[in-house]
């Protein structure tokens, strides 16, 4: 084309960066092992690392076996005592130090993602490894403050990390840095797809003289990442990527007590209100949906566009979609690069056709894909509804499906109407309704008036199925830290021998059978089955209710419908849990009493029981109004808001020592936060629960706020940890029974926590009177305000 | 108003001159701009579109044929906007334009643009050359002079031979909320110009809000402006990105709306070639390459040109340019 005709046409012709460095690093390196104790091992089983843009073969990538994975465990652990007794500032130097090495090697690192990825060149030089660096920066000062900040706390260890390839090197920094502030070691898997971002940062930490050991990269498919989730010398795994593959590693963690983070899929609505900056709204779509291929968890994929303005907002939005450019990723002047390999184009445009055939109204905008390469033409599907699987799944692919509301309720109830939870945006100019809507969306993070904006000291994490932990921000600090004390737990003493049936009931007083309380009414049992208590000595004290599944989800019924619990006022609820305590303290003797009487505990440790649990109710109530949020510092002009929300409905399993202490205090943390609890009494002694239905009834409790069944304490825990409708799961008991209900929480992924046969102290404030349980009964949500006229 | 849904936007061939219409307060409350979204979109422009080697000499090429090459100095003589005039006959050396192989293609700005103390001159200095004279009008800066004197000033400007006429609107009426009041000078105040075209000079940087900027815009076209333009130069903050961002939506909008297509004058502060290349990604990304012409777009600066001679000359010699090698504006 000659000028003549470019200054009539004005076409942007070609602006292709210069990948001649990152090439030259390639065949440099060319045949990579992995980076294990400080130093890179020869290749061996070697795969190709292919550039989705062109197919051609960029470099050899060794695939990660058990014995490397074993020895990058090991190498981690050695480094572990050096690495963590280091002081904070020691660990901050190093931090710094990689931080200003990624930096000065940020073009390298930009090139080498697009080559590897296929993302353009714009957003990996100007969002991936800025946000990369920044997050080595912010953290290096968590290094530094950690002791001041997070008091008493302890690294995991050795941290098994699993990264995906949407986001090579920044997932990589999300993991790598908040885990070595914390003063872990790490072992990170990347993406089979894309490991040579992560290879050139291994060649990073060794300019930074980081201990050896400290960093391990294994390269390698699925097999790897198992690898890492299943071996035993592994504290934590931190994960990001798939839903499916989350509760695959949700269920081999179960039980082991290592620790765990998921950031997995999502659906993310995409609300504009007719009262927002239309043109604005739309272009903040193009950052939603458009950005690095539409392969974005977070990827706000199902617009919901007011009614009123729909027919104009689709019509610009088709408008928007035209100007879109796909096409090389090295190109300076595209929009939309490679997808990350033939398979996922496969994947997405099988979804596509599918779509139409449903019926639903594709559209792309005209003009030509690159003749070769794994690209896909921005999509929109309009005429959907929430029953198609278009609108359900997750597509992980540049494309948009877009439906109505006519109303705020209906914008909350379709945002929600989904499995997942990560991300919203909300597009209004009107704060009031933003900020109205803002706390019913079930998500992790919420961008109002933008959208996919990130930063390191913003927490970043999902509700529902798109996991649990956060990444970022003082949040994401304790995603990699311990309680001291909790490192120091040990097992629980053999259980002291049930006391078998040894006398038939003796009438000493009216006939005792514990009923179930549900939905704020005591009711019989749906089994019509009870079953004998006794006391210490053998002696049958009564009958409880033998609750059943039934039960249970007549209970989770109960509780879901007094959701609105968590809409009352932090003051409205400290009252009740006062009132409370108040009225159980007006029956502490007959409370003693009875635990005398079921566990045959000395009077004074009986009364001293009693005591903690009105102690406990009082903390609890204190808390409702002081457990709360923050307000980060992103490097723009906004709000960022850390909101702590409850988890919803929490299900709770009370254990056969301290009958009345563990679940008061258990259910104390719960509804403080604003959740509502289903409750399962000690199997043995149930009857502390069984006459605190009273206390519950004198003491303007709402119905369904709390929920209490007796029975098999494991069977009715394994329904609840299957029930979809719980959000989170308590459970005392043995690890095999932990192990149990962790495994069986896979479903809906709710959050668990379980006492995996170890003595924690109840009566303990440290364990169990504050924060640990607080962060345990609540998520929070990070909510970004932009402003400006 | 019912808002119609945007139709295919397609460049008319015969540009329709803007008749004006009613004052639309009901569209008018439904102008909302968000400054922090305008301010992303602004912001990442720049790196989303590049042009490159001969795309670069074309669009830069193009970019001179936008300037409304300016001067506006309270120490201008005849000798100066002579000497201006001059170098709008002569904008690039005739070398440079033969290297690129542009020597056909006419390249000179899309207006000289002076006081009306210096019309006469301008016009004279610029006869046979087809390059129509802009004059700032309407007690420019300020715009605070009495009424008709005002009215005089355009009518005399176009008297004087301007073919355009840059007025600029009383500040305090956005700000006040006088919509009425503002929609009525302008109506004014065109109806003064006749057939001379009438650039509105909003002085958003005193507007205070991106809203307010996009309502002014919408007042002003109501009323028949063929041009919003930004500022006079003589505000603290002049063109930028967002606040273009905010008035290109609003001549897009009323471009479905009304089908009449209003030009964009951004000005004040644009003086290098990599601004220029930004502002006409911002317009080809946010209106169609169709508007990139004069009758629809137009740079108000005068060191731009040299910066972008200095540019071209760089692409047909390979060697960075000097700026006292160019001709002096």
């Amino acid at each position: 084309m000659n000028i003549k005709d470019i200054f009539e046409n004005l076409d942007y012709g070609k602006a292709p960066e210069d990948a001649k460095f990152a090439y030259e690093w390639i065949k440099e390196n060319g045949n990579f092992g992995h980076f294990i104790d400080g130093q890179f091992t020869k290749a061996k089983n070697t795969y190709a690392s292919i550039n989705p843009a062109t197919g051609d073969e960029l470099a050899k990538i060794s695939d990660g076996t058990k014995a490397d994975v074993d020895s990058a465990v090991k190498a981690a652990r050695k480094a572990f005592s050096g690495w963590s007794k280091l002081s904070g500032f020691g660990r901050a130097k190093y931090l710094y130090a990689i931080a200003r090495l990624l930096q000065k090697n940020a073009r390298l690192f930009a090139v080498l993602e697009s080559l590897d990825n296929g993302k353009p060149i714009r957003e990996s030089r100007d969002a991936d490894i800025p946000l990369a660096i920044r997050h080595f920066y912010h953290h290096a000062g968590w290094a530094q403050h950690l002791e001041a900040e997070l008091p008493n706390h302890t690294p995991y260890g050795v941290c098994g990390q699993i990264i995906p390839w949407n986001f090579p090197l920044l997932m990589l920094s999300w993991k790598i840095a908040p885990a070595l502030a914390a003063g872990n070691c790490v072992v990170l898997k990347p993406a089979e797809a894309t490991s040579l971002s992560a290879l050139l940062f291994a060649q990073i930490c060794q300019k930074a003289g980081l201990p050896k050991g400290v960093v391990n990269i294994v390269t390698g498919h699925g097999a790897t990442g198992a690898a890492i989730v299943e071996h035993d010398d592994v504290d934590k795994i931190a994960f990001t990527g798939s839903t499916n593959v989350g509760k695959i590693i949700r269920e081999t963690t179960a039980g082991t007590g290592k620790g765990l983070s998921l950031e997995l899929g999502g659906k993310s609505p995409y609300i504009v209100f007719e009262d927002a900056d239309i043109d604005s709204a739309v272009e903040g779509l193009v950052d939603a949906i458009w950005f690095n291929q539409g392969e974005v968890c977070c990827a706000g994929s199902r617009l919901l566009v007011q009614e009123g303005i729909e027919q104009r907002f689709i019509e610009k939005l088709k408008a928007r979609m035209g100007k879109l450019v796909v096409g090389d990723p090295l190109d300076k002047s595209i929009d939309i690069g490679a997808m990350i390999d033939q398979t996922e184009v496969a994947r997405v445009n099988e979804i596509i056709s599918e779509g139409e055939k449903s019926g639903a109204e594709l559209y792309q905008p005209k003009g030509n894909l690159p003749n070769q390469g794994c690209f896909i033409k921005p999509t929109l599907f309009t005429n959907v509804s929430p029953a198609n699987s278009l609108v359900q799944n997750e597509i992980f692919g540049p494309v948009l499906v877009a439906m109505s509301f006519r109303n705020p309720d209906e914008a909350v109830a379709l945002a929600n109407n989904s499995s997942f939870g990560l991300a919203a945006s909300v597009w209004s100019e009107n704060l009031n309704l933003a900020l109205d809507i803002v706390p019913r969306l079930k998500a992790g993070v919420v961008w109002v008036n933008c959208a996919t904006q990130f930063d390191a000291s913003v927490g970043f994490g999902g509700y529902k199925e798109s996991g649990f932990g956060r990444e970022g921000g003082k949040e994401g600090m304790k995603a990699y830290l311990k309680r001291n004390w909790e490192k120091r737990l040990k097992p629980v003493l053999a259980a002291k021998e049930q006391p078998k049936l040894t006398k038939t009931h003796e009438i000493s007083s009216i006939d005792h059978s514990a009923k179930n309380y549900i939905g704020g009414k005591q009711v019989r049992g749906d089994s019509g089955y009870s079953y004998p208590v006794l006391n210490a000595n053998g002696a049958e004290i009564g009958q409880a209710s033998d609750g059943n599944r039934k039960d249970i989800r007549n209970a989770v019924e109960a509780a879901s419908k007094a959701l609105g619990w968590a809409d009352k006022t932090a003051h409205l609820r400290a009252q009740i849990l006062y009132y409370l305590g108040e009225n159980l303290d007006y029956r502490k003797q007959e409370f003693a009493e009875r635990i005398r009487q079921t566990t045959g505990a000395s009077a004074i440790k009986a009364s001293k029981e009693v005591d903690k649990s009105i102690e406990r109710l009082f903390a609890f109530a204190g808390m409702a109004d002081k457990y709360d949020g923050a307000v980060h510092n992103p490097p723009m002009r906004a709000i960022a808001m850390a909101m702590v929300e409850p988890l919803g409905v929490i299900g709770i399993s009370a254990p056969d020592d301290n009958v009345l202490l563990a679940p008061i205090t258990m259910m104390a943390v719960a509804i403080s936060m604003g959740n509502v609890a289903v409750l399962i009494a000690s199997n043995n002694h149930p009857f502390s629960m069984s006459d605190f239905y009273q206390i519950i009834e004198t003491s303007d409790v709402p119905a369904g706020v709390i929920n209490i069944i007796s029975g098999n304490n494991l069977t009715l825990s394994k329904i609840l940890a299957e029930h979809d409708r719980v959000d989170g799961l308590w459970f005392a008991g043995s690890k095999d029974e932990s192990a149990i209900i962790e495994a069986a929480s896979i479903g809906n992924l709710k959050q668990t926590w379980t006492t995996r046969g170890l003595a924690y102290d109840w009566s303990n404030n440290e364990q169990m009177g504050g924060n640990y349980l607080l962060e345990r009964a609540t998520q929070i949500k990070n909510i970004w305000i932009p402003y400006g006229v | 108003m019912s808002l119609k849904v945007v139709g295919e936007n397609s460049s008319q061939e015969n540009h329709k001159r803007n008749p004006g219409f009613a004052l639309d307060m009901d569209w008018l409350d439904n102008v909302v701009m968000n400054r922090s979204a305008l301010e992303r979109r602004a912001g990442s422009i720049g790196a989303r579109r590049t042009v490159k080697k001969q795309h670069q000499a074309a669009w830069l090429l193009k970019a001179i044929t936008l300037i409304d090459l300016t001067t506006l100095n309270s120490d201008d003589t005849d000798g100066r906007v002579r000497r201006l005039c001059a170098k709008a006959k002569n904008p690039v050396r005739a070398e440079i334009l033969t290297e690129l192989g542009a020597q056909d293609l006419d390249i000179k700005p899309g207006a000289v643009c002076v006081y009306h103390h210096f019309v006469s001159t301008a016009v004279e200095a610029l006869e046979g050359s087809n390059i129509p004279v802009a004059a700032v009008s309407t007690g420019f800066p300020h715009g605070l002079s009495p009424l008709e004197t005002r009215l005089l000033e355009i009518e005399a400007s176009v008297k004087a031979g301007a073919k355009e006429i840059d007025i600029v609107i009383e500040r305090g009426q956005v700000l006040s909320g006088d919509w009425q009041g503002l929609y009525e000078q302008m109506k004014a105040f065109r109806a003064a110009c006749g057939a001379a075209h009438m650039k509105t000079i909003l002085g958003t940087g005193e507007l205070a809000t991106q809203t307010n900027v996009a309502k002014a815009s919408l007042v002003c076209m109501l009323a028949g402006a063929d041009f919003i333009k930004t500022s006079t130069g003589k505000e603290k903050v002049n063109a930028n990105l967002q606040t273009s961002l905010s008035m290109l939506r609003m001549i897009r909008w009323f471009y479905e709306e009304t089908g009449i297509e209003i030009g964009y004058k951004p000005a004040g502060g644009i003086s290098t070639a990599k601004d220029a290349l930004t502002y006409m990604a911002l317009v080809k990304e946010e209106m169609g390459a169709n508007w990139l012409t004069a009758h629809l777009f137009r740079f108000g600066a005068s060191s731009l040109l040299t910066d972008i001679e200095r540019q071209l000359e760089h692409q047909v010699t390979g060697r960075y340019a000097a700026d006292y090698r160019q001709p002096l504006v």
